[in-house]
């Protein structure tokens, strides 16, 4: 618990004007995107496919930093487990796209996906109907992952399980379900998991206007999910988080319940990280159970620490920032990317404990 | 408590701008210039220890391009990326490949997994992908040049051997694999053709195991067990790289030789044996459709090719180095041919190419993008090499829609 | 149909054997059915000047000329296989496994009256597989000159598998005696396959293969706890370290893994060091050991000086921190050595396997790493308690203030601390390189189950860190049978994470002022 108390030195730098208007043109810009898009090619405002798919994938990943800076910026709850309800949100809507092939796969059958059929499975599991419809499936994106941290953060905050036993927990839980998803048995397509999308609502995928549309619904649900950030933090229960994070034993004396605190917020947590997944797949065109492997959930808290933990901006930038470095560097540098990257995490941690955002804002923190 | 920053804040802001600034991207070559060769092979990650010497094979090839004067006249330049055995990444980079680099030929890719994640990619955008490892085959894109086997170019040669009287008249089969695409479709072809030659299930055993597994004491005293029915036992293994090594010690260690319970693999080379003592592992088997000690003039000049190019004397070939450096000249001789880079042309140029190989056999590329290749079973040597005991007298066509799958009769057509 | 054949030609093998050496000679260089019907013949002549021969054949030193004329290598000159007189290099004869079991057999025949016990024991063995009725006079023979008991074991075994084989039903019920009597799958396997063609002796052989399933059955479950310990011992190795840095100094090192995977380099090259020094080279693992100590040691060091040390007291911080000092490690070791498997040789007395009473079988190489984790435990345990340095380490972390106001220079101790962790690490690494890949990723497949070990026994407990390890070996290796390899693993980690609900210290919790941090 001293550990959090170190950080309380300001509770919640609130955003200064530089940061908020950075963030109004950074989301201008990206807005601009899928315009330039359709451009002619040898405009000088032209900007390629794949800048779009990029910018795109950041979005979704922008919307996870978010999910975890509202658990562990404002509530302290480092999970390093959320790029499982990532991945779980992804495997409810790559079920729901895997369903829509339909008969468009290569072995022609009606309702199985082919990796079921070479797999040699005459029927579809009984939890993979209900996924033909999209609002089932979409409501299971934000279901399940909120279903688990439920149940995860209910046994561990009822056992004042905390700080890094918590992290631990949740990073053996990713662990876990990885390789419960490598599993082929499991009916998820094992390694490969989902690939080929033909349609979503009624939307070929694989045409720039299906990317523009995506691209746009990610976008609008960053913003969102940023306003509803902002609303909670701001909010009377934004004020207990806090002051669950710098001294929990002092609030449970005061009164509050804080194990149904800390729930709510680690369950709405879940639950952005299953939107950002579900987000995500469609976009890129494949999820697998590489997604839950504990590296990526680390890389995704690194994000909000490069950006500055309990910043909601702060989260934006390190997600679009330490992606950007590293799209950028595994061309430019292949071999040397894994050296800038680590030592940017060490940089961080080492001299900007409040990140970008610290940097950005006038002065030290006191 | 204040946190302690040690160093200069300023210094850092400038740092960190410069290292935030969006890259600038690259503008766009056309038919003029260098022609640009992408290279999507991950070097970090789990599988970097397979695919590094892949990229090295094509950098090697582009350097001997070049070395004769280029390819239509024009310079050949690599791009090489790491999607870092990742793969959306892998996505990711195949589409900045093909739409910021504007590659005129990519060729990546090692795990199924990662094909599969750029293969829409490579459609949507009609790039063209060589692709030099052996699979499970079902699979089969105009984008696409599979240049490593089929199942039918390796998985059941290798069985049929297993059954002849040479290879021990095995009665009895352990199937043993890590459990993901590759061997589950390969095992299950592979029970379809022991059950049709009269080998029933209750003399088949299958398992699977977790990628990397490293403690295999448990299944190998299972498959000791399961050769005490009185029956001649061999182990085919489509265990994944990386596990080989701590099952071979552990079969080694339990005393299983050779002689008794021969395995055979399908997916170790002389790459993964370089890192293991072969000395308890010489009698076992696998199957390729190369190996290093073939002697054949190619191959002679392949392997100074390589130690001149990689300057390490204990680097070795394998057989995805091999089908990269078939794929490799096969491409420059369709390009040659068609007198473009355009991908239409080249893929029209590729059919019925023709290439003498490294494995001593002139190898076809056919309509169905899958080459035609010999078949080899390999037995261990104590240095680490492989000694062909048995070879197909010439390169067999690839069954890509494997017979032994039912539902390849119901399949669509590729288009 | 060819069972028949095969049972013709055993048969008319005496006949031709009379053909005499020379002409037997001939067929070792032909093809794979030739030459293993050459072996067989060889052996039965059973003329000692084969032995030289059929070695060379064994261990690819055997060359033909165009002419079809043997020769060997031997000491890089090559000579005529019969007239021993030097000759020019042919093309190397290359044999295959059908013709290695065929060499085993007759090496058998051959060196069975060997003084050589080592011999003797490889040609019971190879009796014991050829199993022909041929070998029952020979090994009635060898089992009374045999002194040693276990060899004269070996030898009673083959001689029952060739008394299975021979026409003579008293001499099959014989053999089955004795195989019924041991606890082998091996003899299982013959009884078995025997059963097919006697149906007249069912009842005796079911009965045998019987006594053999209970035997097992016991082997198996001691080789079942043998594993789990195996196991258990690894997971011990591996979060030993782990126990030190995070529970007693309370750092998460995350790069943990990458100085396990140090220390499985420095295995590599002090092999490579010592391997051009004859005497050396069989040392070279005993060596390693303290040098991947002081290696992951100094690395440790550098670490906790360098970085840790400005992040005490934000343990999170520390997680992230060294994540990235991991990927950095990663990185620098793949573009240093390579991404490809280092190979690291294993001594011979690390090989095989030993044979216990009952007929378990233990591995050399996973006896010697439990042993060696317990050495490694008892000497971090030792460190602690008796040690200068131990009292300052322990000082330290029930008061640090005090510690320092009663003239202990804790930053001196931390730094210590952690290289002690490290070097822990470093030696973890020493004995994986023995079972596992050395390759830049050899620590990441540890990292998740040494925290889950060190948690599950308790923070700050070494004795908790121990049984902890222990028990998840030992039930992770009992549900694998029936669950199979990943869903045991994934039992035993959701098992975790529910008995950490119970029990959030784990299962030796500490109590006191130090537990309360």
């Amino acid at each position: 618990m001293s550990a959090s108390i170190t950080l309380g030195g300001r509770l919640r730098p609130a955003p200064g004007t530089i940061l908020r208007g950075l963030l109004l043109a950074g989301l201008a810009l990206l807005a601009l995107l899928p315009v330039l898009n359709r451009l002619p090619p040898d405009a000088a405002l032209y900007v390629s496919d794949f800048v779009v798919a990029v910018s795109g994938k950041w979005i979704c990943y922008a919307i996870l930093a978010l999910a975890i800076d509202l658990a562990w910026g404002y509530a302290g709850i480092l999970s390093l487990g959320h790029g499982a309800f990532f991945a779980l949100g992804g495997y409810a809507i790559g079920m729901h796209l895997m369903r829509l092939i339909g008969p468009r796969g290569v072995y022609g059958h009606p309702v199985l996906p082919d990796f079921m059929v070479f797999l040699g499975y005459t029927e579809l599991p009984w939890y993979w109907q209900g996924f033909q419809f999209f609002p089932f499936a979409f409501a299971m994106a934000l279901i399940v992952p909120g279903v688990l941290a439920g149940v995860l953060g209910w046994l561990a905050f009822r056992s004042r399980i905390t700080g890094v036993y918590l992290s631990i927990i949740t990073q053996a839980m990713t662990y876990a379900l990885m390789l419960a998803f490598f599993r082929n048995d499991m009916g998820f397509g094992g390694n490969n998991g989902f690939t080929d999308f033909k349609e979503l609502l009624g939307m070929p995928l694989n045409t720039a206007g299906a990317r523009a549309a995506l691209f746009y619904a990610a976008l609008a649900s960053l913003g969102a999910s940023l306003l509803l950030c902002r609303h909670i933090t701001k909010s009377k229960l934004g004020r207990v988080l806090v002051a669950v994070r710098d001294a929990e034993s002092r609030v449970r004396f005061l009164g509050y319940d804080t194990t149904a605190v800390k729930l709510s917020v680690f369950v709405l947590s879940a639950m952005l990280a299953g939107l950002a997944g579900a987000l995500y797949v469609p976009l890129i065109g494949i999820i697998n159970p590489g997604e839950f492997s504990p590296g990526n959930s680390i890389e995704a808290v690194v994000w909000v620490a490069v950006g500055g933990r309990g910043t909601l901006v702060g989260a934006l930038l390190g997600a679009f920032s330490v992606n950007a470095i590293k799209t950028w560097l595994t061309s430019f540098a292949p071999d040397l990317w894994l050296f800038v990257l680590g030592g940017l995490f060490v940089a961080v941690t080492l001299l900007l404990p409040r990140g970008i955002v610290g940097l950005l804002q006038k002065g030290p923190g006191r | 408590m204040t946190i302690r920053t040690p160093f200069s804040r300023r210094a850092l802001l400038a740092a960190g701008a410069g290292a935030l600034a969006m890259p600038a991207l690259r503008p766009a070559s056309a038919q003029s210039g260098p022609i640009k060769v992408g290279v999507l092979h991950s070097l970090s990650g789990t599988m970097a220890i397979s695919e590094t010497a892949l990229r090295d094979t094509v950098l090697m090839m582009v350097e001997d391009a070049n070395k004769k004067g280029g390819i239509l006249g024009r310079k050949v330049e690599a791009v090489v990326v790491d999607p870092a055995s990742n793969w959306p990444l892998f996505a990711e980079k195949a589409r900045e490949l093909l739409q910021v680099h504007k590659v005129d030929v990519t060729f990546g890719c090692w795990t199924s997994v990662s094909r599969k994640s750029v293969l829409p990619v490579f459609e949507e955008l009609n790039g063209l992908l060589f692709y030099p490892v052996q699979y499970e085959g079902e699979e089969q894109s105009k984008n696409v040049f599979y240049t490593g086997a089929a199942p039918n170019q390796q998985a059941i040669p290798a069985v049929e051997y297993l059954m002849s009287e040479d290879g021990g008249a095995a009665r009895r089969i352990a199937l043993l694999g890590t459990d993901y695409v590759y061997p589950r479709t390969t095992n299950r072809i592979l029970r379809a053709f022991l059950n049709s030659k009269g080998i029933s299930d209750a003399d088949i055993m299958e398992e699977y195991t977790p990628f990397g597994h490293s403690d295999w004491q448990g299944i190998v005293s299972r498959v000791k067990r399961f050769a005490g029915e009185g029956k001649k036992t061999a182990i085919v293994s489509t265990i994944n790289g990386d596990a080989n090594v701590p099952f071979y010690r552990e079969l080694g260690n339990q005393g299983i030789k050779a002689e008794d319970i021969p395995s055979v693999a399908f997916s170790v080379g002389e790459e993964e044996l370089a890192g293991i003592d072969a000395k308890p592992l010489v009698g076992h088997l696998a199957a390729w459709n190369y190996f290093m000690s073939v002697d054949s003039p190619v191959n002679t000049e392949f392997k100074a090719m390589w130690s001149a190019y990689i300057k390490n004397p204990k680097r070795v070939t394998n057989d995805p180095m091999e089908a990269t450096y078939t794929g490799f000249k096969m491409w420059s001789q369709a390009v040659a041919k068609a007198g473009s880079t355009s991908v239409d042309a080249v893929r029209t140029a590729m059919y019925g190419q023709k290439v003498a190989t490294p494995s001593g056999y002139e190898e076809q590329m056919f309509e169905n993008h899958h080459l035609s290749k010999p078949v080899m079973i390999g037995e261990i040597m104590e240095n680490g090499q492989f000694n062909v005991v048995w070879k197909t007298s010439s390169a067999i066509p690839a069954e890509n829609w494997s017979p032994f799958i039912p539902e390849n009769a119901s399949r669509r057509k590729p288009t | 149909m060819w069972r028949v054949v095969l049972l013709l030609l055993v048969f008319a093998l005496p006949v031709r054997a009379q053909g005499g050496f020379e002409a037997a000679l001939p067929g070792l260089a032909g093809g794979f059915a030739q030459q293993a019907e050459a072996v067989e013949r060889l052996g039965a002549i059973g003329d000692p000047r084969a032995v030289p021969i059929l070695r060379a054949l064994a261990e690819g030193r055997m060359q033909k000329r165009a002419d079809g004329g043997l020769l060997i290598v031997e000491g890089g000159a090559v000579r005529d296989a019969l007239t021993g007189a030097a000759a020019e290099a042919g093309e190397v004869v290359r044999i295959n496994n059908r013709v290695r079991g065929a060499l085993r057999g007759a090496f058998g025949r051959l060196q069975l009256l060997s003084p050589d016990p080592a011999e003797r024991i490889a040609a019971a063995e190879g009796l014991f597989r050829s199993r022909s009725p041929e070998n029952v006079s020979l090994l009635e023979d060898a089992v009374g000159r045999e002194t040693d008991p276990a060899i004269r074991d070996r030898m009673t075994l083959a001689l029952a598998a060739s008394r299975l084989a021979a026409p003579e039903d008293v001499a099959k019920r014989q053999g089955i005696v004795v195989l019924g009597g041991t606890a082998s799958a091996e003899a299982r396997g013959l009884l078995l396959e025997a059963r097919a063609a006697n149906p007249a002796l069912a009842a005796e052989i079911d009965a045998a293969v019987a006594a053999i399933d209970t035997r097992l059955q016991l082997k198996r479950v001691a080789e079942t706890a043998f594993q789990g310990l195996s196991l258990g011992s690894i997971l011990l190795l591996a979060a030993l370290g782990l126990a030190v840095t995070f529970g007693v100094m309370g750092v998460i090192n995350m790069a943990h893994g990458e100085m396990v995977m140090l220390g499985a380099y420095t295995t590599v090259l002090v092999q490579e060091l010592c391997r051009g020094v004859p005497w050396l080279a069989p040392l070279s693992l005993p060596i390693s050991v303290p040098a991947a100590f002081l290696v992951t040691a100094a690395v440790g060091v550098a670490l906790e000086r360098g970085l840790i040390r400005h992040l005490y007291g934000r343990p999170l911080e520390t997680l992230l921190m060294t994540f990235g000092v991991g990927m950095i490690l990663q990185q620098g070791v793949r573009l240093l050595f390579g991404a490809q498997n280092r190979e690291v040789v294993s001594p011979s007395w690390m090989q095989g396997t030993l044979l216990l009473p009952g007929g378990i079988e233990v591995t050399q190489n996973r006896l010697w790493i439990i042993l060696f984790s317990l050495v490694v435990l008892g000497l971090t345990v030792a460190a602690i308690r008796f040690s200068r340095f131990g009292l300052e380490m322990r000082a330290v972390v029930q008061n640090r203030r005090i510690a320092a106001t009663m003239g202990i220079r804790t930053g001196r101790v931390d730094a210590m601390t952690f290289a002690f962790g490290s070097g822990i690490a470093g030696m973890a690494g020493v004995a994986l390189s023995q079972i596992d890949n050395v390759s830049p990723n050899l620590g990441t497949g540890y990292i998740i189950d040494s925290f889950m070990v060190v948690v599950f026994g308790g923070v700050g407990s070494l004795a908790g860190t121990m049984i902890g390890a222990l028990t998840l070996g030992v039930v992770n290796k009992m549900l694998e049978p029936w669950a199979g390899v990943v869903l045991a693993k994934i039992a035993v980690l959701v098992g975790i994470m529910l008995f950490i609900q119970r029990r959030p210290k784990g299962l030796f919790a500490l109590k006191g002022r130090a537990a309360e941090q």
